[in-house]
């Protein structure tokens, strides 16, 4: 809880938000529009717009909107995280992305290519890392990752040597014989990471990828997570795990029976709750806290908000994000959702 | 095909700082993704050599033998009447034998896998997102599947050939041993893949075992079609059988003696099983592919 006193300074990349404001005129907006990642324009590597999926009903039932109009943007080096509920429609938008789902409507592009008009073209852009285990367990672990070099393109000589470099940086040296099927959970999960990232995909995608791992196992997924995305890997993530989001993403979409119902960094979207939750903070961060609210939500929750302002006059000012401890992204959600996560 | 794969397969060069690069995506990513994929199939079945060889070589072994061989010596002849009876018959059960070996290699190490796969272990996922179209991807499962299928005949028909007692009259024709088997290792395969594809998972192993029986002794594996003119409503109801076009397939060519179906009708019909279960296979693959 210390607001730090003005500093028009541009946010830092955590969770920098304003707070406290001092009556000092400054421009009324200037600050209150540019989440991080997009503060500079850099190359998108995944867009949706519209995007769409029913599945026709069984005989009797409705049909399932499971993904109802996404509009989605993902940069170059970002590590992208969808939360939401079992059902909330990750696994179809991820499906979608990935070429298994085909959309009802709207397009969805990976790597600026179009994944309904050239899934094949689509395919080479992009890494998998299944919930489920899927190593081809009729091979070894050094066999897992040749073929799948084979499969992209490489010669024997080079998918050899890309399985070594594979093998030594996930660690999987010693395992290179195995039976995949005698590799435990981890083990399993990084052979599978190391696997989808071997051809160099413009994007990764990760579902619920710590999932059913034991936490020592999880946090050494992380940890690899966190080197590739030093490399400027691009991930695409989605987890039920409220703190690995807050953690580990740079945004995340909260996503609810197939639409976005918040998308911002995480110490954004925890800022915005807490004004929400209108607890007995105190007025001025309050005001300054409903000013950031205005950038992600929509327009009757800003009613309040411009009333405040206009007493107020407020000013630029930041407070870093321990002003807002005691809100966790899991607040934001149920906040948001009306439902736990793990429901 | 096995020297080829072992020179393939990765051994320990040593690991370089920098990965190779992946080539473009390109007209040749398809080809390169298709041979890969089937190296991938064909290196498996080096593997399963143990499996596939005993699974592969015991049916035929015990039939031929017992049928064959123990039938004659105990006098209890099949086929017998006299006259060269049994050696007509162990002549006509060499077409049979290669066309159940090959029409089970298709609907046993086809069908049974790629359930599996899909199903419980999900391990065809990395195959699926190859950079490669889905209907490529099941195009290239029948042909590992006819491959295998191929190999399948290959060893059977040196035991139904010289197993039996009794003389067998082989005469190789092989333009028609080339085209048929090409036909029947094709449409094997795809069958298997039908089956595979379009069956609840969990059905699929007992609905395998279900078929093989009918199939097997209603596929003029053990009689010729023209035989069966005696129960003539028999003899047109096994027409839907593929297996019977196969086995007649294969008596025109390996042996002579044994009067066949006509070959036009075979090979329409081999032809017709091929297209119609390779379009059955390929979508429902995709069906399960994509949603």
């Amino acid at each position: 809880m210390t607001p730090n006193s003005e500093s028009p300074t541009p946010s830092g990349s955590t969770a920098t938000s304003n707070s406290e404001a001092p009556s000092s005129h400054a421009g009324p907006s200037s600050e209150a529009r540019l989440p991080e990642a997009q503060a500079a324009p850099s190359e998108e590597i995944i867009r949706t717009e519209g995007l769409k999926k029913v599945y026709p009903g069984a005989e009797g039932q409705d049909d399932l909107t499971a993904v109802n109009g996404l509009d989605l943007l993902v940069h170059k080096g970002e590590i992208f995280g969808l939360l939401g509920p079992n059902g909330a429609g990750k696994t179809t938008t991820v499906g979608m992305l990935t070429t298994r789902v085909i959309p009802t409507a709207g397009k969805a592009f990976v790597g600026g290519v179009d994944v309904v008009a050239e899934p094949a073209r689509a395919k080479h852009r992009i890494g998998v890392v299944n919930q489920a285990n899927t190593l081809d367990r009729s091979l070894t672990v050094s066999e897992n990752l040749y073929f799948h070099a084979r499969y992209f393109g490489m010669n024997a000589k080079a998918a050899n040597a890309a399985t070594e470099e594979a093998l030594e940086r996930f660690k999987l040296v010693g395992r290179r014989k195995s039976e995949v099927r005698t590799l435990s959970g981890g083990m399993g999960r990084r052979l599978m990471v190391a696997r989808a990232i071997m051809h160099r995909p413009a994007v990764l995608f990760l579902d619920e990828p710590t999932a059913g791992l034991d936490p020592q196992s999880r946090l050494a997924l992380w940890d690899i997570v966190g080197e590739l995305h030093d490399d400027g890997q691009t991930i695409l993530l989605t987890t039920h795990y409220m703190e690995e989001a807050d953690r580990f993403c740079n945004r995340v979409a909260i996503i609810d029976h197939g639409q976005i119902l918040a998308l911002d960094t995480p110490a954004k979207l925890k800022e915005s709750a807490d004004v929400r939750h209108d607890s007995a903070s105190a007025a001025k961060a309050k005001l300054a806290r409903l000013r950031a609210l205005a950038r992600v939500t929509e327009g009757e929750k800003l009613d309040d908000a411009l009333q405040l302002a206009d007493d107020d006059s407020p000013s630029e000012s930041t407070a870093d994000g321990d002003a807002f401890e005691g809100v966790t992204l899991e607040s934001v959600f149920i906040e948001l959702t009306g439902r736990d996560l793990r429901e | 095909m096995t020297e080829t794969l072992a020179a393939d397969s990765p051994g320990l060069t040593p690991a370089l700082r920098e990965a190779p690069p992946i080539p473009p995506f390109s007209k040749r990513t398809k080809f390169s993704a298709f041979r890969s994929l089937l190296l991938r199939d064909m290196s498996v079945l080096d593997k399963d050599l143990r499996e596939f060889l005993p699974n592969t070589l015991v049916q035929p072994i015990l039939l031929v033998f017992t049928l064959t061989y123990v039938f004659p010596e105990i006098g209890q002849g099949i086929g017998a009447g006299g006259n060269g009876g049994e050696a007509r018959f162990a002549t006509l059960l060499l077409g049979g034998m290669v066309a159940q070996a090959i029409i089970f290699s298709g609907i046993f190490r086809v069908a049974l896998p790629v359930a599996r796969e899909f199903d419980v272990t999900s391990e065809i996922e990395d195959r699926v997102l190859a950079p490669i179209s889905v209907n490529l991807i099941a195009i290239e499962r029948i042909v590992a599947g006819a491959l295998q299928s191929f190999f399948a005949g290959l060893v059977v028909f040196p035991i139904a050939a010289f197993l039996p007692v009794t003389p067998i009259y082989v005469a190789v024709d092989w333009p028609i041993l080339i085209t048929v088997s090409f036909l029947v290792c094709f449409t094997s395969s795809a069958i298997g893949l039908t089956v595979g594809t379009r069956f609840d998972p969990r059905l699929v192993p007992p609905l395998a075992s279900f078929v093989a029986l009918p199939l097997a002794f209603l596929g003029c594996i053990f009689f010729t079609w023209n035989s069966l003119t005696p129960v003539l409503w028999l003899k047109y109801a096994v027409l839907i059988n593929p297996l019977v076009y196969m086995s007649e397939g294969f008596r025109a060519a390996l042996t002579e003696g044994v009067p066949i179906m006509p070959l036009p009708i075979i090979y329409g019909s081999l032809t017709g099983f091929t297209v119609l279960f390779t379009i059955l296979g390929v979508t429902g693959f995709k069906k399960r592919v994509l949603s």
